[in-house]
């Protein structure tokens, strides 16, 4: 056996990245005459084949109704649908099946948090603590809750390198504090926040932590326990599954002592005109016929991810971020915005008077997909004084060599804006 | 590339590193603003309206490229123009980017704007400071937006 050091490359031989976009059959294809190259990951993911045929076929074999129908159909599609909560529990590691209650994605969860738990605990005066790096999806629902209540909604700031400043995250926990609401990896910058100890702070002081998780879940492993917060929201579609399914964890100590969200079917274990039974969790919050394929799609996803491995994509992730910052860092003139230590999937960056939209007309125009834009965090870019960034975001099919196809058409856009 | 070049031709880089007509005018009779949410696009267009015609018209703001020549080469080429010659203009600056027009009859140095219509995300780039002009002349207080 050699025992040369390894490079990064054969270290990940078991992750054969050239092999896996064979699973993504959008990814061969050309665009204005040059291959796509996807990095915008973080608005959402391609989907694998599996993710796609197990969709195919549910609605070819097994479509149905579920929770309902006595005859085979329907059984065949209550157990795909409850196996995909399944998957869902293991992928995060939740205690219990029923702590995974199905929605249409990150946003949903976190209104249904706010406006359930919220509207339950939050009252005049209180306060929900945030960051300056959320998302829009986990600011507004809390600016909603805030003016329902005449509550205060409370932001914790970040550094220059884009990271959580804890010492002050810490002095605006107070007795007036109900709820603490932070995203796990910033979709704008690419932090990733210490969730434990976040956790750990905020439950000294008895106050429930919820994590958006939209894009850590791709990204990372996660445990939920070992997180120890209270909630975990996750968007499908961000993690290689349909879009219009992703789902809320909740402890089933507080999901059971939460009011319903929405009224309907399946919420419901009996009904009469004056008293209705709410089912029991994860039912409660399922209110209606639920998206059911793409549920089903977002458990052939997990699978999906569990073949491959977490523990391998975050490291295949991390090399690519790396390569990449060093890369662009050698142009002239290009500023990466989000420099924190602990980052992932994120490459957000500016270039001087050239306007990200112009950035990104031209890097297309290369077959080169990224973002540009406020991405959804405008609070985010006016920390920052700017208007807008380039975001480029990987996801677990990148390769080297795209990150060459970015910095080539970087170099174009110097070339065009001269 | 040649259609990037089209696009970002020399006299609209030029125009929106050193645009004309920028800054503020204090006695603007008329003035609005406009805004593209989804990349950020601002502007405020400020117009000193005399007997009918344009006596001024000036604009501040910040953008991309193409929305920042647009505004800049419209101040110059609506200086003097009446409102409805500003409307015709608009008319047909608005058939050019959007690829309904063929000719570029009439429009001068605005002719150079064609390259846009190749690229329909970017229509509403070049026509954000005239829809913010057509709001300012028609006294609309609300800032238009592009979404
Ligand atoms: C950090 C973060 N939170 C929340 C969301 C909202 O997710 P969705 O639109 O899937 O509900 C996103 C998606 O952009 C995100 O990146």
């Amino acid at each position: 056996m050699s025992t040369a050091v390894k490079t990064p490359q054969q270290l990940h031989t078991e992750f054969d990245v050239y092999r896996i976009r064979e699973d993504f059959p959008v990814l061969a294809q050309q665009v204005h005459g040059k291959p796509l190259v996807y990095l915008d990951n973080a608005a959402t993911t391609q989907k694998p084949l599996a993710v796609i045929d197990a969709i195919s076929h549910y609605y070819r074999c097994d479509n149905s109704n579920i929770h309902r129908g006595v005859h085979a159909l329907s059984e065949r599609a209550t157990e795909a649908y409850e196996n995909a909560r399944g998957a869902a529990q293991g992928f995060i590691n939740a205690a219990d099946r029923k702590e995974i209650i199905f929605l249409r994605g990150t946003t949903e969860a976190i209104n249904l948090v706010a406006q359930t738990y919220g509207r339950e605990h939050v009252g005049a005066g209180d306060e929900v603590l945030i960051t300056a790096m959320e998302h829009h999806s986990n600011i507004v629902p809390w600016q909603i809750l805030c003016k329902q209540k005449g509550a205060k909604l409370r932001v914790a700031p970040i550094n220059d390198r884009g990271e959580l400043v804890l010492e002050e995250f810490e002095k605006l926990l107070g007795p007036k504090t109900k709820l603490v609401a932070v995203s796990h990896l910033s979709n704008a910058l690419g932090t990733i926040n210490p969730i434990k100890q976040i956790t750990r702070m905020a439950h000294e002081r008895g106050i429930p932590v919820l994590v958006d998780g939209a894009q850590a879940a791709p990204r990372m492993p996660v445990d939920v326990q070992d997180l120890d917060c209270d909630f975990y929201a996750v968007s499908g579609h961000k993690m290689y599954a349909p879009t219009g399914i992703g789902f809320l964890y909740g402890k089933a100590a507080l999901l059971e002592a939460m009011p319903p969200y929405q009224g309907g079917g399946d919420m419901i274990a009996s009904v009469t005109f004056d008293k209705t039974v709410y089912n029991r969790l994860p039912y409660k919050f399922e209110a209606g016929t639920p998206n059911i394929a793409d549920t089903i799609g977002l458990g052939a996803a997990i699978e999906y991810l569990n073949q491959l491995g977490l523990e391998n994509i975050e490291p295949h992730e991390a090399e690519l971020l790396a390569y990449a910052t060093a890369e662009v860092q050698k142009i002239p003139g290009v500023e990466v915005v989000g420099t924190a230590r602990e980052k992932a999937g994120v490459l957000s960056f500016v270039m001087g008077e050239i306007h990200p939209h112009d950035i990104g007309t031209i890097l297309d125009s290369e077959g080169v997909a990224v973002r540009t834009g406020h991405h959804c965090a405008q609070p985010v870019m006016q920390r920052y004084g700017i208007p807008a960034t380039v975001r480029a975001s990987f996801g677990l099919y990148n390769t080297r060599e795209e990150v060459d196809a970015l910095v080539r058409g970087i170099r174009k856009v110097k070339e065009v804006m001269g | 590339m040649s259609e990037l070049r089209e696009l970002y031709q020399e006299t609209i880089l030029e125009h929106s590193r050193k645009p004309r007509n920028f800054g503020e005018l204090p006695s603007a009779s008329h003035k609005a603003e406009g805004y593209n949410p989804l990349c950020g696009d601002h502007y405020t267009i400020f117009v000193n309206l005399k007997d009918g015609a344009i006596d001024d018209i000036r604009f501040n703001g910040a953008g991309c490229a193409i929305s920042k020549a647009s505004a800049s080469m419209m101040t110059q080429s609506l200086k003097g123009k009446t409102e409805s010659e500003a409307e015709e203009i608009f008319s047909r600056f608005h058939d050019l980017v959007t690829g309904q027009q063929n000719g570029t009859d009439n429009l001068g140095k605005l002719a150079v704007f064609a390259g846009v219509s190749e690229f329909p995300l970017r229509v509403k780039c070049a026509a954000l400071a005239w829809h913010a002009l057509r709001a300012a002349l028609r006294g609309d207080q609300q800032a238009i937006s592009t979404e």
